[in-house]
């Protein structure tokens, strides 16, 4: 299983994926060595091996490389590869891996990992499955990207024995943007577990949030990468509108990006900065990430483009009800929630406010969203999998 | 003995909300008129219907009045429905004439707006039955002698009201806790009354008709005259009473289950056995004594298996959307303006609450009920901001709320 984050140590919704994804598998009895670009402790995940490719620390990596995340060359140079140098250390270690190991199948997951795949494949002769969690079109907004991470992502889903998909959206940008056949990708959609690695304390740690919901205040929240694909900019110019009708709305975004400083100037021009906060990067397995959750009334995913989105499951697992563009794959599995259309922004607002506004709508969807969220599990995407997993051992054994 | 089927056809349209967001409040009112492309547009619904349904099934009814003069049957229109037929270019209100003019067809009387007033304002409730039964006789010349309240909520208050209103009969759903091992092919009593007589809807035959005529996973498929007939003629009583919506002919079952062709063949097979009869609703009540008082105080519907208003009134947004509307009742018809007292009236009808149940909205279930909205919160969120539209109208008047 060739991966590039594991939780605590992840910047997107990837690395959960992964994980819950590998435990799942796991209890199939699949036997998993996952390869992971930096170094940590790991020993909390004793279902399955996980091996550094490299010594480098976390936050080291992600500190220097954050834009494989945010794809910001997509306008500016298609020359240069995010993350080259840890990529090229990745894939020699796999190398390594291969010539030492015995394994039936390699799992890899985005395109950071493909081309360790790709070569992984060629040593060995073993079946390729790449998992397609997201693409450059996503990550670009819905535009091209970065000419030399789609050629990657095309030479892996041309040369993969199997493609998994995380959406029928996806599945379908990897058929209309990069030409491939409908037959060989399967989907499996995410699902979402709550999994506590640390116990919350009754406090939350938004002290002044709480102070001003005593006095009336509700609380909108997004939580997210700060960049194009997330569509933040449509929920700040829709903040403005739910603002003129419910003046006592904070708008608290989570997250750091490259549209960090543009989204503050933006809720300046809007003339709302009073109503926002920006609260920056948090580590997604933290208290003040999950508080976060929990203080929110209501938690809003406007994505341009998102192959899936497991932040709406993680809102219900808080009893937070959700608002989803409809052009998340999400909004495949998850009924009991308000969709728009990314660029609505009057529908956006439209929907916030009749939240905010009427209590009975608040909690049916919070109370049948949560119910719904119970089953939303991973059985059938481990079933999708390991299904491809047989077919293509079958065929490779004589 | 004689023995008389009762068939009663209920035909009804809602006039659906468009998307009416909050910016339309305090802008628009024009709650009902959407021009999109999927099923809030009234027009586009109606002219599908009547395609469909009203038009062949009217057809139908004439022709089976004109070959056995011992054909006759009840049938029920909304105001809601009769204004959008007045309003398009259809012949089906010169349809509906023709048929009540041969004198075997009832028009029962009911709410003009198809709404659940009883229970929340009793004298707009009235106010709804005079206009319905102003507009019956305006446009049909008679005045309803049968009564029945919106989805068959009943209740024995309300045959009290019927009474004394001077009903001769009232319709409700026979639903098997209530009659016991009693059968609902009898005329009935309702408490403490005298003169009122109750029809049970047999809803094991209607539905068999209804809801499972074109079911091919349905033990009885495919239903045929013969078989349906066999089925009637083997129970009790003087009286079957098959009452459904209109729409089940050509909306529900569509043509190509056969419905037409059953409905057809149905009066020539029943009447086979000579002391087989149809009966209109009044005449059947007035042609047998009743047999016994059946007591019904909870109100009781002829919806899903609960048989109560759970579909309209079950959860929270769907209480919270009627009773905010009717409490702006008083300031409504105090401002004696006929606009806005006939708009608050459209939203008060039944389907608006139908399209916010959540009952069936479960996984793989989306589409189990009717709603022209993708989900029941859209459905919520579309209702009160034509109802905070009402409230920036009556603002706009000076009104305090």
């Amino acid at each position: 299983m060739l991966g590039w984050e594991l939780p605590p140590y992840h910047v997107g919704g990837m690395g959960i994926a992964c994980e819950q994804l590998c435990r799942n598998l796991a209890s199939t009895g699949v036997d998993i060595e996952f390869v992971i670009p930096f170094d940590a402790d790991f020993s909390h995940l004793d279902y399955m091996n996980v091996n550094p490719a490299t010594t480098i620390n976390f936050y080291t990596m992600a500190a220097n490389n954050f834009d494989i995340y945010s794809s910001k060359h997509y306008h500016t140079s298609t020359q240069t590869l995010p993350a080259n140098d840890i990529e090229v250390a990745y894939e020699k270690y796999v190398e390594k891996l291969v010539n030492l190991g015995s394994f039936d199948i390699i799992h890899a997951h985005d395109w950071l990992t493909f081309r360790a795949g790709l070569s992984a494949k060629q040593k060995s002769g073993k079946p390729l499955i790449v998992h397609v969690h997201a693409t450059e079109f996503d990550r670009a907004g819905r535009a091209y990207g970065n000419q030399l991470v789609r050629e990657i992502e095309y030479m892996g889903f041309q040369l993969a024995d199997r493609i998994i998909a995380v959406s029928q959206a996806t599945k379908q940008i990897i058929i209309d943007e990069y030409g491939i056949s409908a037959s060989k990708i399967d989907v499996a959609h995410n699902a979402y577990h709550f999994n506590p690695y640390e116990q919350l304390n009754g406090l939350n740690v938004y002290k002044y949030l709480d102070l001003l919901k005593k006095h009336g205040y509700q609380v909108v929240l997004s939580a997210g990468r700060l960049t194009i694909q997330k569509g933040l900019t449509h929920l700040m110019r829709a903040a403005k509108d739910v603002i003129a009708h419910q003046p006592k709305t904070i708008f608290l975004f989570v997250g750091s990006g490259d549209q960090y400083n543009e989204l503050i100037r933006l809720s300046a021009e809007l003339g709302i900065s009073n109503n926002v906060i920006m609260v920056g990067h948090l580590n997604g397995t933290g208290q003040p990430w999950r508080d976060s959750f929990r203080i929110a009334d209501v938690f809003v995913l406007p994505s341009v483009s998102e192959p899936f989105g497991l932040t709406p499951l993680e809102a219900l697992s808080h009893s937070t009800p959700v608002i989803i563009s409809k052009q998340s794959g999400v909004s495949e599995v998850l009924n009991h929630c308000l969709k728009v259309d990314f660029w609505d922004e009057q529908e956006l607002a439209n929907k916030l406010i009749a939240v905010l506004r009427d209590l009975p709508l608040k909690s049916m969807l919070s109370e049948n969203g949560q119910r719904e969220l119970n089953h939303i599990t991973w059985k059938r995407s481990i079933d999708t999998i390991v299904e491809a997993y047989q077919r293509h051992l079958q065929g490779a054994s004589p | 003995m004689s023995r008389s089927m009762v068939l009663y056809l209920h035909m009804h349209q809602p006039m659906r909300i468009r998307h009416f967001t909050i910016f339309d409040v305090g802008v628009n009112a024009d709650y009902f008129q959407s021009t999109s492309d999927d099923d809030t547009n009234n027009q586009r619904v109606l002219d599908k219907i009547i395609e469909k349904s009203y038009s062949p099934t009217l057809d139908v009814l004439g022709e089976l009045l004109q070959t056995h003069p011992e054909f006759q049957f009840s049938l029920s229109i909304s105001g809601t429905l009769i204004e959008q037929l007045e309003n398009c270019d259809s012949e089906i209100i010169p349809k509906l004439r023709s048929l009540v003019e041969t004198r075997r067809v009832e028009i029962v009387g009911e709410t003009y707006h198809h709404s659940l007033t009883f229970f929340y304002d009793q004298q707009e409730f009235e106010t709804q039955v005079n206009m319905h039964a102003q507009k019956i006789q305006h446009l049909f010349g008679v005045t309803p002698t049968a009564f029945r309240n919106t989805e068959l909520a009943y209740n024995n208050q309300l045959a009290s009201w019927a009474e004394s209103r001077g009903y001769k009969v009232i319709l409700a759903e026979g639903w098997d806790p209530i009659l016991g091992w009693r059968s609902p092919n009898f005329v009935y009593r309702p408490p403490d009354t005298h003169n009122i007589r109750l029809l049970l809807k047999n809803y094991k035959l209607s539905d068999d008709i209804a809801f499972r005529f074109g079911d091919k996973k349905w033990s009885g498929w495919p239903l045929t005259v013969d078989k349906f007939n066999s089925w009637a003629n083997a129970g009790d009583g003087t009286n079957i009473n098959l009452f459904m919506d209109f729409e089940t002919f050509g909306e529900h079952q569509w043509e190509d289950t056969g419905i037409f062709d059953f409905l057809k063949a149905l009066p020539g097979e029943w009447l086979k056995t000579a002391s087989n009869n149809f009966m209109t609703i009044s005449k059947m009540a007035s042609s047998q004594e009743p047999v016994d008082v059946v007591d019904m105080p909870n109100t009781v519907t002829w919806a899903d298996t609960e048989r109560d208003l759970s579909a309209w009134l079950g959860n929270p947004m769907q209480r919270q959307a009627i009773q905010s509307l009717y409490e702006l009742g008083g300031s409504i018809t105090n401002t004696q303006d006929l606009e806005l007292i006939e708009d608050w009236r459209k939203l008060q009808t039944s389907d608006h609450f139908y399209y916010m149940c959540t009952k069936w909205f479960n996984d793989g279930d989306i589409h189990a009920y009717f709603s022209p909205y993708q989900t029941p919160y859209e459905a919520f969120i579309n209702f009160m901001n034509s109802y905070h539209s009402l409230r920036a109208r009556l603002i706009e008047k000076g009104v305090q709320l």
